[in-house]
């Protein structure tokens, strides 16, 4: 019986200790780039559909933050807004609201950029992730990922992704890509390679019908 | 593989001849090597068997010992439930004694005067014969002289005539008078008579009710005693209560789940304020922790306030204290469970509350206006009772628990049994199957040999041929060893 309890106390201990080792980070950070160069700043409102559905999966804890690529992005002044949400689900639900108001204040006075600094973003939305410390990162790129930078500004380097999804939602034809289709595919195998090569992976999603996948 | 080309490669060019030699040479030495390949497929084979065999003995002797312990505990909480029951039938016996028979004494002293009382109108009753006047003959003697005519003779007698009349009217005026008062003394008794029927009756339902406690100690007593003969009437008769009792609690058990997994869903997300919803605990969320921690101590305290009342005996700790001291732990249970019921009402409250937030979020995000439904109050005052009465309803998961930790040890034990028998007859078959092969390995040999033993039992005669005969006689040796 003594020999039993023991075993008992043994198993107990062994639980507790394997339970207790590693504690997993569940923790989710989202950081969604938003193109506001030329169209798409009319596709605000698929934009806005997304962060709702990002709004309503979210757990206390989790990260989210909406930035646009504009001109220069590698800055902290093109966040539109962040929020990492409390612990408690009730200042969670609050501080979603908050973020909802502050998306419709933004997208009512959206203006489009010259150019589109993709990998200016790319690197903000890293260094955000990083600084987070969630178990899960994603950058969600609302963008034809069709980099236009400014004279001078260097962004030919590799990034360092840490392990991030990226997520290429709602990458549209560009009229060239019309002419020559390979222009499209290219530009989609330079960010996945980009993306690979950095230590992040990378899928596109097309139909925002199916936002079930986004966070897979 | 290589085997194959050594043999076809015995005489270079010629395969086929290679083959041939090949296989006779190793038809020569596997019929010189018979007697000791024989000998070692069958020491194989026996050992192997004689292995098996020993297991399956131990494993039958371990399977007997537990047969033993298991009907050791077996008529051990067939005895404890019968004492159980015996001891609640004389508690009951003597609360019907305190109660009924104390006021005995009351009873016959209202008998007794009921009865008095009915003595005295009866005596009162009692018929007394009117006495005719004395003088009664005197005048019947005159009144039977003969008149002979004479007129004056005729007035007297129809004087003392009517005298006599008059007397005798007189007589039953008075007794039909007393007659009266008689019948109405018998009047007067009927109530007493009732009431000393409906006393009487009384009486016999008691006895009665005492009589039916009396049978039913009677029969627990020879179930009693038939199990401390040990008889195999008993033990049949408790394996199969056993058993129905395993799987009824079983049941109610499963059902108890349920009604802790309702409790836990009323709890889990009001936790979450508290603790946070963010924090796990090796992979659990430490709210959902939490909310099972309550539960589990709202179910630890429901088991100590059964046992305290003595519903259960889970815990001889307890039922071992004194009166005083058991009384305490029912109070502070009951405190306690009273407590996380309030808390839980709360909580289900705010569950509430923090679900219909998020609906309102969620309705916002969908881009969807809804009116606040009019009875809303209604499914939160539902969830608030939910959660203060859940907590008492889960006290009475003591009952079911404890009849089926007292009924997996018969039922486990029967089950550990059944395999233990299992194994030793696979043991024992096992066995024989292995023999089995070794002979058969034997006879394969014998048939790769056949030829140079066709050759020397013609060559060789029978009696003289001492490699064979041995062989031979080993056969039959084994073959009747083996039975």
């Amino acid at each position: 019986m003594k020999k039993i309890s023991l075993g008992i106390i043994a198993l107990l201990m062994t639980f507790l200790l394997t339970s207790c080792s590693e504690p997993k980070n569940n923790k989710i950070a989202v950081y969604m780039l938003l193109d506001t160069s030329g169209t798409y700043t009319q596709q605000i409102v698929k934009a806005q559909n997304i962060l709702k559905y990002l709004l309503g999966i979210l757990n206390p804890g989790d990260s989210l933050a909406l930035a646009r690529i504009d001109s220069a992005s590698f800055s902290e002044k093109d966040i539109v807004s962040k929020v990492t949400f409390d612990l408690r689900p009730s200042k969670t639900t609050s501080q979603k609201r908050e973020f909802m108001a502050k998306i419709v204040a933004f997208s009512k006075n959206l203006k489009g950029s010259s150019y589109t600094d993709v990998t200016g973003g790319m690197l903000q939305a890293v260094e955000y992730l990083n600084e987070t410390g969630a178990g899960s990162r994603y950058i969600l790129v609302f963008s034809d990922l069709k980099e236009d930078i400014k004279e001078g500004y260097i962004r030919d380097f590799p990034i360092e992704f840490h392990g991030a999804k990226v997520v290429a939602l709602n990458v549209t034809k560009l009229s060239s890509d019309n002419i020559d289709p390979r222009e499209y595919k290219k530009r989609l195998e330079f960010w996945t390679k980009r993306v690979e090569k950095g230590t992040g992976s990378m899928r596109v999603i097309n139909d925002l019908q199916r936002l079930e996948h986004l966070l897979d | 593989m290589e085997s194959i080309n050594f043999m076809t490669s015995l005489i270079p060019g010629q395969p086929g001849l290679s083959i041939v030699i090949s296989i006779l040479i190793i038809i020569t030495l596997m019929y010189f090597a018979r007697e000791q390949a024989h000998q070692m497929f069958m020491i194989f084979a026996r050992s192997l068997r004689n292995m098996l065999k020993m297991s399956a003995v131990s494993l039958k002797k371990a399977e007997e010992n537990l047969k033993l312990r298991n009907r050791e505990v077996l008529l051990s909480n067939g005895r404890d439930q019968l004492e159980r029951y015996v001891e609640q039938e004389f508690q009951r016996v003597e609360t019907l004694v305190n109660r009924d028979l104390a006021g005995y004494p009351s009873l016959q002293r209202d008998l007794r005067e009921q009865i008095t009382l009915i003595n005295e109108d009866y005596v009162q009753s009692n018929e007394v014969p009117p006495q005719p006047p004395e003088w009664i003959k005197a005048v019947d003697t005159i009144a039977k002289i003969p008149s002979e005519g004479s007129p004056v003779v005729a007035k007297i007698l129809n004087d003392i005539y009517n005298t006599l009349k008059k007397a005798l009217d007189k007589n039953v005026f008075e007794y039909r008078k007393s007659s009266k008062n008689r019948h109405e003394l018998l009047k007067k008794m009927l109530p007493y008579w009732r009431s000393l029927n409906t006393t009487l009756e009384s009486v016999e339902e008691k006895i009665s009710g005492l009589e039916g406690r009396s049978q039913a100690i009677d029969k627990h007593m020879q179930e009693y005693e038939s199990i401390l003969a040990k008889t195999d009437y008993a033990e049949r008769t408790l394996s199969s209560s056993s058993l129905t009792q395993f799987f009824i609690s079983g049941l109610v058990l499963c059902i108890s789940f349920v009604g802790m997994y309702v409790n836990f869903q009323l709890v889990a997300l009001p936790m979450s304020e508290m603790v946070g919803a963010g924090s796990y605990v090796g992979g659990v969320k430490a709210s959902d922790v939490a909310a099972l921690f309550i539960i589990a101590i709202e179910v630890i305290l429901g088991l100590f306030l059964m046992e305290a009342v003595g519903v259960t005996r889970l815990f001889p700790v307890i039922s071992a204290l004194d009166d005083k001291k058991i009384k305490a732990i029912v109070v502070a249970t009951f405190s306690f469970l009273l407590i996380f019921a309030c808390i839980e009402a709360s909580l289900a409250y705010m569950r509430d509350l923090l679900a219909a937030d998020r609906e309102a979020l969620t309705q916002v995000l969908a881009g969807v206006t809804s009116e606040e439904p009019e009875f809303r109050w209604i499914p939160s005052v539902g969830q608030m009772v939910m959660g203060f009465i859940l907590p008492f309803v889960l006290t009475f998961v003591a009952i079911p628990l404890e009849t089926f930790i007292h009924s997996s040890r018969t039922v486990l034990g029967i089950f550990f049994v059944s395999t233990l028998r299992f194994l030793s007859i696979g043991f024992r078959l096992s066995a024989n199957f292995i023999l089995g092969i070794g002979k058969f390995l034997t006879s394969v040999y014998d048939l790769i040999i056949f030829l140079p033993l066709r050759i020397e039992a013609v060559i060789v005669p029978k009696d003289s041929d001492h490699s064979f005969q041995e062989v031979k006689s080993t056969r039959p040796k084994t073959a009747k060893g083996d039975k």
